[in-house]
């Protein structure tokens, strides 16, 4: 299946998403890696505001290289996600919706999908040219002392994307191996 | 004796910084090409294909074909009749810094490993160097990406485990490395010599083309049938399931110790990259 998906995000509009579709997202999204979430974190427990609102947001674990004069974005592929899995579940409770990066998630972060109605999407790992098509405007809006891993605010259109883990914790890691190894046993 | 400077290291490998980071191996495109051909999982053959198109999107927008371009892995061959006019760990380096600069590359160095603070201009390289006869130099720059490093282990297996405890090693790297790696992946396994040496070869085993095959029949048996062993694991492209878990895998060995067999994978991704110069 296909979807298209816009910003600000309805979670209504997640529950039709299952793991393995395609995405074509296009809106407004926050990139934010392992020393954004570490910020975002300590922002949150000083009562600060955040550098940008979690309702309705997508953040995408991403540190872009520099772009080359002319270019809106340098590569731009998704970092793994694993290692935001400390933090994810306290934003998802926060109402955070919509969260894309590569990889596995642990138990905590798939729970924290489930109850909270959100979805983890997948970008294609070490597609970083690819990637960077999407991205029409890029500006760094907090945190500039992080280089590669500030925060940026990025417009993209019809990002591809595929849904890792659906919002009834469906996840493309398992079930997706799975459905291949019984498809040899089945003899096709 | 042959004088080479340290201007001309520095120019050669900016370039090859910049080169390896766009263009990806012809070895590595073909064996990408013909899995996006040949994948029968609908799922994984998409996934390939959209790699594919990577491969394509990069050259035409003048991008890095991936976002992370490494910790730049230098590989020296030293002809023993070569003089160097200069520092030069001191010339790589800065070769590293304006290939960094110059291609615009992530710079992804941290000083210290603890301490963390990025160098800002991805120097140092790791370099390694080798001596051989003759009077050229020949470079060869590897970017390596710590998606797929980070999933690499080193075991130290006793000679009673043989082959089958290497099998077994290397096909576990993999399954438990699952969609960290930005599979499809690359495999270099080193077997043999001490702890660091097996290290040393499995990175090495990355320097060879994948569609060459060991040059003793006993091993390019092996490699063949450990990369059907992990195309049999149904991690597939990115994980999401399918056959093509890797591209291919490389083994490199040398003598060891009577009462050891050192083993080492070292995983690298569908963005393995490697330019070469000989000056
Ligand atoms: S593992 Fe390879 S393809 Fe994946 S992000 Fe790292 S360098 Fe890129």
């Amino acid at each position: 299946m296909e979807h298209r998906l816009e910003t600000p995000i309805d979670k209504e509009k997640l529950k039709a998403l299952r793991a393995g579709d395609m995405v074509y997202l296009s809106g407004t999204v926050y990139t934010a890696r392992d020393a954004a979430h570490k910020r975002m974190m300590e922002s949150i427990d000083k009562g600060e505001p955040l550098p940008f609102p979690l309702e309705g947001s997508v953040i995408y674990y991403v540190g872009p290289t520099p772009e080359a004069p002319g270019q809106v974005i340098g590569a731009a592929g998704p970092t793994t996600s694993g290692r935001m899995d400390a933090y994810s579940p306290r934003l998802l409770d926060l109402g955070q919706p919509v969260m894309i990066g590569k990889g596995l998630r642990s138990p905590a972060v798939i729970e924290a999908i489930v109850r909270n109605g959100a979805v983890y999407l997948a970008a294609m790992g070490g597609a970083g040219a690819v990637m960077s098509a999407s991205v029409t405007n890029a500006e760094v809006i907090c945190w500039e002392d992080l280089g590669c891993e500030a925060v940026r605010r990025l417009t993209v259109k019809d990002m591809p994307l595929t849904v890792a883990v659906d919002s009834y914790g469906g996840n493309i890691y398992e079930s997706g191996p799975a459905a291949y190894l019984a498809s040899l046993k089945g003899g096709k | 004796m042959r004088t080479i400077t340290a201007q001309q290291i520095s120019d050669a490998v900016a370039a090859l910084c910049v080169r390896a980071n766009k263009e990806l191996p012809e070895d590595i495109v073909r064996a990408m090409r013909f899995a996006a051909a040949e994948e029968p999982w609908p799922l994984a053959k998409s996934t390939l294909g959209v790699l594919c198109e990577n491969i394509d999107a990069a050259a035409e927008r003048n991008l890095p074909v991936c976002q992370d371009t490494g910790l730049a892995c230098v590989f020296a061959e030293l002809g023993q009749d070569v003089h160097i006019e200069g520092d030069f760990t001191q010339a790589v380096n800065e070769g590293v810094r304006r290939g960094y600069a110059e291609g615009y590359l992530r710079k992804s160095v941290v000083c210290d490993p603890l301490r963390r603070v990025n160098t800002g201009d991805n120097s140092p390289a790791a370099i390694t160097v080798e001596l051989v006869p003759g009077d050229e130099l020949k470079l060869t720059v590897i970017p390596k990406g710590f998606g797929s490093e980070n999933m690499s282990r080193l075991a130290m297996l006793k000679p009673a485990d043989g082959v089958e405890g290497v099998k077994r090693f290397v096909v576990e790297t993999v399954q438990a490395a699952g969609s960290n790696p930005c599979p499809p992946i690359v495999v270099g396994v080193g077997i043999g010599g001490t702890f660091d040496k097996a290290a040393a070869l499995a990175k090495h085993a990355l320097l060879r083309p994948i569609d060459q095959p060991n040059a003793d029949p006993y091993y390019a048996a092996l490699e063949k049938e450990l990369l059907e062993a992990i195309n049999a694991l149904g991690t597939g492209p990115q994980g999401f399931g399918g056959r093509t878990t890797a591209l291919g895998l490389n083994i490199e060995t040398m003598p060891t110790h009577v009462a050891g067999l050192p083993v080492a994978v070292n995983i690298s991704c569908h963005v393995t990259r490697r330019a070469s110069v000989v000056l």
